[in-house]
């Protein structure tokens, strides 16, 4: 067997040995998949935005890196009017866009390409709006288009943004993928050509890294923008390997040809743990799984019977048997990486006695019957829904409650719990900008039952604390608000909070600086290699 | 000549037709909401849900939506992936290169081995050597080639070392895609190695793709051989005094091979099917691995435009074999066809 | 073509007994100078028995999981034991009960498949041969639309839109497989239609429904047997394709090729995991193949000569 190991190793460095070692430094990243395509405004997945977002484009504002708080990207300065509605940013001078065989920028980043992102996506009359099917799903789920009044260039190196009313997440959504600032030139010049597509395949930004060429489903090549405002990156050029299956990601790592890895199977991380060439890195993800009450449908109307039946849960068990180890328990609507996570909270012990004598409180001594939805599919915050489902009906048993496992094809799962059709169910949240709003107010906000808020939930004490932290772009003052609600949300009980997924990030010892992305992504700039 | 061209053309057409429906009708039997899949946890407003639904022409009746598909199809427009957005047509194009790049190596390695074997079986039938052959070609028939290719990536990539485990070229290398042909590519730049990176990297998977159609060639190959060999006009030659070999080479093997080029044709399908297991293994980037993806990502107009394509090449190249035979053979051309 | 003995064999005179041979004892004098293809019935006779006393012979169930024991190596290889012949697996599953259970499946697979093929296939092939005109056109238009395409890529489409398990797969393959059915029933009934014997059958006023399946349908028999054991080779080794690319039977249940599927990722640390299912199948189809072989030389020695 270890004879076998060696091989393997010995193998994979045969085949990496017929390359002629490259003079410069180049880090190769074994990614899970192919990227959907190049501009980050069409698509929602993570791996597109690995591909594009993270490396090639800025925004105007940014996410430091291995943090959620917010620091200046293409802007280096903003301020926000009084009343919220007006943010005015001050952008940063002497940005160069990329160099590439199709394009050569005239001149440097100025206003333009700022009012040219945000129209492109925002207005049906901007001549690229329609280019290469033209649908800006993160852009309208965010609600962009209701937020924004008007964009106006104040002068070269000044835009002021207009709301039609305060929403201070607002700036967190100029942090994200979809807002990666577009060459305004770029597009000028390719629909002179009348290769309008080209932005969109060939993405030129003002990034740390700028895009070679891709050769489908196999290899994206980047080498480092020598311009970069930030100054040039510590390697030279940056290979997506792109490999699918883990398994063979795995044994790349191992062999060194490749020096980053995404997504390893839960299987291999005590190998990984013990082997001296790797460094296992681990971090909650941006997430959370729960499961939901209907709060509008009885007995589920009454916080009593919620409290009972989250308390009879035994998540530990949960946690090792579905998460097989890669969760942690959840005590919080959003997970500890979000600022305003309130660590005060106490979390609901597992208790079946006290849960049965709650039931009983309730009205309900000898349990009652109700359903359980489980979704048919794997997601980042539950790996085995199904499996978890049958976790909590033998535990609901145990206090008299006797549970019907429903579960249907995904699109019909999310259609009919949308419609509130269930008693209770298991879902999740991955986040988007790391917004407290973006869990709290998106997930259980009054607006939002009938669409993400499923446990239907409408409680007007909570709901104010989140209209109160949404209207004041102070964040202590937010931060108040949103610790507050969390102290209510464990009050009311609409979720029983299961966990949140832990998030593995497996690289080699050579590689240096690399640090967890909270939003789960690969970002390369500042990593360097011995 | 070319009449016998039109009746075995217009013998494709309604196939055709039909293999549109059946591709057609796929799409509307997955089960599930396309846009609410789109959506997913966020959900999504009926407003928007009918906006979405109706840029994807699905409100429309069946009938009409399926007037606009043959349609676009007529006009090369095979709708765009749900994933990539880009045309279905244009990925297949960039994809369809490696697909044929691994199939020709394939079928040129089963030539290659197995027209000599079953020669050389035929020959000397009832020898040890043609037992074990053909005992040999039916276990390379039987073979469940996803474990083959498994087996020699165990023996070849993992103990030994000689080849890469997958992939079409090493990552370390920057090869401009102008045919999208790697090995083309690969001599066409000036990377040094690339060529030979390439090179190594095609042979196990060309090697697993051609065990099959080996296994068929030479069996056909020899039984062809000894069809031949019992006619007339090969004894009067052998009866002549001729050296065995120049019976073989000269007048036997020109007729021989007219059976096995059908054969070989027709291992087209074959090919595909074998393809789409190589291909996953191998993490070829080619037809195969991208039908068996868009099916896990639920891709389905990529499914139905990638299906309707490769049925379409499958028939134009049995035509084509079709009329080579016709060529190569008057008998059929005048015959009740 | 695999029996060479045959090809060059003169046709034998029958034996000289005082009786005629019957028709079964012909056939098995044919058939047994194919050693090929009893190999073949002996292999499948065993695979048969491992299949249905299962519970009886494997050591244990397939599903239970020895903890302690994970890929461990079979018991020849160093740290292998005689408690698990073939090792274990990633989870500690004896490799051997999974592959004496997996022929279960294999079998029930391909007679499933099989079963409902044939059936349907011969059915719609009855009727295109008998009815001809328009309903013939039709039927026989179908086959080449389904012909058209590779057949694992149609079982792939068919197995997307039902989703993914084993009894989805069966249904795709016995589809896929159906139009051979057809086409050599209804060539068979074509040829035996101009025959005297139904000519003089039908003068005699049989039914339509008699005259297929009494008449006309047993005399079609003999390439419809080979095909059908041809049919369970290309059946298993279909099924297992579609269970290693994650279309077929599901996990945990032990189908060959589901279970190469789970073995792929430890191709580079346990070759035992990757080996033996590979094995089973390769095994399994080679005995089918050289079963149907046999057959069709011995069943019919015209179709060899």
């Amino acid at each position: 067997m270890h004879h076998a190991l060696r091989g393997a190793a010995f193998g994979l460095a045969i085949a990496a040995g017929f390359a002629s070692p490259l003079a410069a430094k180049t880090l190769v990243y074994c990614s899970e998949g192919s990227p959907e395509g190049f501009n980050p405004a069409f698509f929602t997945a993570g791996t597109t935005f690995d591909a594009t977002s993270r490396q090639v484009f800025d925004k105007l504002v940014q996410f430091e890196r291995g943090t959620t708080k917010i620091v200046p990207g293409l802007a280096e300065s903003w301020s926000v009017s009084e009343e919220g509605l007006e943010y005015t940013f001050k952008l940063r001078k002497g940005v160069k866009f990329h160099t590439s065989k199709t394009f050569k920028p005239t001149r440097d980043f100025n206003a333009q390409d700022i009012i040219f992102t945000f129209e492109r996506q925002w207005k049906s009359d901007n001549p690229y709006h329609t280019v290469s099917g033209g649908a800006y799903e993160y852009f309208n789920s965010m609600d962009m288009p209701k937020l924004l009044k008007s964009i106006e260039a104040v002068d070269d190196y000044t835009v002021k943004i207009t709301l039609n009313e305060p929403e201070a997440p607002f700036l967190a959504n100029l942090a994200m993928d979809f807002m990666s600032v577009q060459s305004a030139e770029y597009a000028d010049q390719m629909a002179k050509a009348g290769t309008q597509t080209k932005v969109d395949q060939e993405p030129i930004g003002t990034g740390p890294f700028q895009f070679v060429g891709y050769q489908k489903d196999a290899v994206i090549r980047y080498r480092a923008n020598e311009a970069y405002w930030g100054g040039k990156a510590p390697i030279d050029t940056l290979v997506f390997s792109i490999t699918p299956d883990a398994s063979v990601r795995y044994a790349k790592l191992k062999a060194g040809e490749c020096h980053v890895m995404a997504y390893p199977n839960p299987a291999d991380l005590a190998a990984m743990k013990t082997d001296p060439t790797i460094n296992l890195m681990s971090q909650e993800g941006l997430n959370v799984g729960y499961l939901a009450f209907n709060t509008e449908k009885a007995p589920f109307t009454d916080v009593k019977v919620r409290q009972a039946l989250s308390m009879a849960v035994n998540r530990d068990a949960i946690i090792e048997a579905v998460y097989q180890g890669a969760g942690k328990k959840a005590k919080n609507p959003i997970p500890p990486t979000i600022w305003s996570y309130n660590d005060k909270v106490e979390d609901t012990k597992y208790d079946p006695e006290a849960a049965r004598k709650l039931l009983a409180d309730a009205g309900f001594p000898n349990g009652f019957e109700t359903d359980l939805w489980a979704m048919p599919v794997q997601r980042p915050y539950n790996p085995n829904a199904r499996r978890m489902a049958e976790m909590v009906q033998a535990d609901w048993a145990k206090i008299g409650v006797k549970v019907k496992i429903v579960s249907y094809e995904w699109g019909e799962y999310l259609r009919r719990t949308k419609d509130g059709e269930h008693q209770t169910m298991l879902m999740g949240w991955t986040g988007d900008n790391g917004d407290p709003d973006n869990f709290l107010y998106v997930l259980l906000g009054c607006e939002a039952v009938g669409s993400a808020n499923r446990a239907r939930f409408c409680y007007q004490p909570f709901n104010e604390l989140l209209i109160k932290a949404k209207r004041t772009p102070d964040v202590a003052e937010r931060t108040k608000f949103y610790e507050q609600a969390q102290v209510v949300f464990k009050e009311q009980a609409p979720w029983l909070t299961v966990a949140h997924s832990v998030v593995y990030e497996p690289i080699r010892k050579e590689v240096k600086n690399y640090k967890i992305d909270p939003f789960g992504g690969h970002i390369f700039y500042g990593v360097d290699i011995n | 000549m070319f009449r016998f061209f039109l009746t075995r053309f217009s013998l494709i057409i309604p196939t055709f037709i039909g293999v549109t429906l059946l591709t057609f009708a796929l799409i509307r039997l997955v089960p599930g909401d396309p846009v609410e899949l789109m959506a997913g946890e966020r959900g999504i407003s009926p407003e928007r849900h009918a906006e979405l639904r109706a840029a994807m022409g699905l409100d429309k009746p069946l009938l009409v939506q399926y007037g606009d598909y043959i349609l676009n199809v007529v006009q090369g427009d095979l709708g765009n992936s749900v994933v990539t957005r880009t045309p279905v047509l244009d990925e297949f194009m960039t994809l369809f290169p490696a697909t044929i790049e691994l199939s020709v190596c394939a079928i040129l390695f089963a030539m290659i081995v197995g027209l000599p074997l079953g020669i050389l079986a035929a020959v000397k039938r009832g020898s040890i050597f043609d037992h074990s052959l053909m005992g040999i070609s039916l276990t390379g028939y039987s073979m469940p080639i996803f474990w083959w290719a498994l087996l020699l990536i165990l023996l070849f990539s993992v103990n030994l070392g000689w080849t890469p485990v997958s992939g079409r070229i090493s990552v370390m290398y920057w090869v401009e895609p102008v045919t999208n042909f790697m090995l083309i590519d690969a001599l066409l730049s000036d990377e040094e190695g690339a060529f030979s990176s390439a090179l190594s990297h095609l042979i196990l998977p060309a090697i697993v793709l051609g065990t099959v159609p080996l296994a068929v060639i030479a069996r056909m190959t020899r039984s062809s051989m000894l069809e031949v060999l019992g006619e007339d006009y090969i004894r009067t030659a052998r009866a002549k005094g001729l050296a065995p070999l120049r019976v073989v080479a000269q007048h036997a093997l020109r007729n021989a091979l007219i059976p096995v080029v059908t054969v070989i044709g027709l291992q087209v399908g074959v090919l595909f099917a074998g393809a789409i297991l190589t291909e996953t293994i191998f993490a070829w980037p080619g037809i195969g691995k991208w039908l068996i993806e868009s099916v896990a990502r639920r891709d389905y107009p990529v499914l139905q435009g990638g299906v309707l394509l490769v049925a379409a090449v499958i028939m134009i190249v049995n035509l084509l074999v079709d009329l080579t035979y016709g060529v190569l053979n008057p008998r059929i051309r005048h015959g009740g066809h | 073509m695999t029996v060479e003995s045959q090809i060059d064999a003169t046709p034998r005179e029958p034996l000289p007994t005082a009786r005629p041979p019957s028709a079964f004892g012909e056939f098995w004098h044919y058939f047994a100078q194919n050693k090929g293809a009893v190999a073949g019935l002996v292999v499948i006779l065993i695979v048969t028995f491992a299949a249905v006393f299962a519970d009886l012979i494997a050591p244990y169930s397939p599903n239970e999981q020895f903890r302690d024991a994970i890929l461990q190596p079979p018991f020849w290889a160093e740290g292998g034991s005689f408690q698990y012949l073939m090792g274990t697996d990633d989870v500690g599953r004896d490799i051997l009960s999974r592959i004496i259970h997996g022929a279960r499946l294999s079998l029930l697979i391909g007679a499933i498949v099989v079963t409902l093929s044939l059936a349907v296939g011969v059915v719609l092939g009855l009727i295109a041969g008998f009815a001809r005109g328009v309903t013939d056109v039709l039927i026989m238009r179908l086959c080449d639309i389904m012909l058209a395409l590779p057949s694992l890529l149609l079982a792939i489409v068919i197995v997307a839109v039902l989703g993914p398990s084993l009894t989805n797969a069966m249904i795709a393959i016995s589809l896929v497989v159906l139009p051979h059915y057809t086409r050599l029933t209804r060539a068979a009934v074509i040829t035996e239609l101009s025959k005297d014997y139904v000519v003089a059958s039908k003068v005699s006023g049989a039914g339509v429904l008699r005259l297929m399946f009494i008449t006309v349908l047993p005399n079609c028999t003999a390439p419809l047997i080979v095909q059908a054991t041809l049919g369970f080779s290309t059946a298993i080794l279909d099924a297992a394709a579609l269970g290693f690319l994650g279309l077929g039977a599901q996990p945990p249940t032990p189908e060959w090729g589901t279970m190469l599927a789970s073995a792929r990722e430890f191709v580079s640390r346990a070759w035992w995991v990757v080996t033996f299912p590979g094995l089973a199948i390769l095994i399994t189809v080679l005995a089918f193949n050289l079963l149907g072989d046999g057959l069709r030389d011995a069943l019919d020695p015209k179709l060899k000569r």
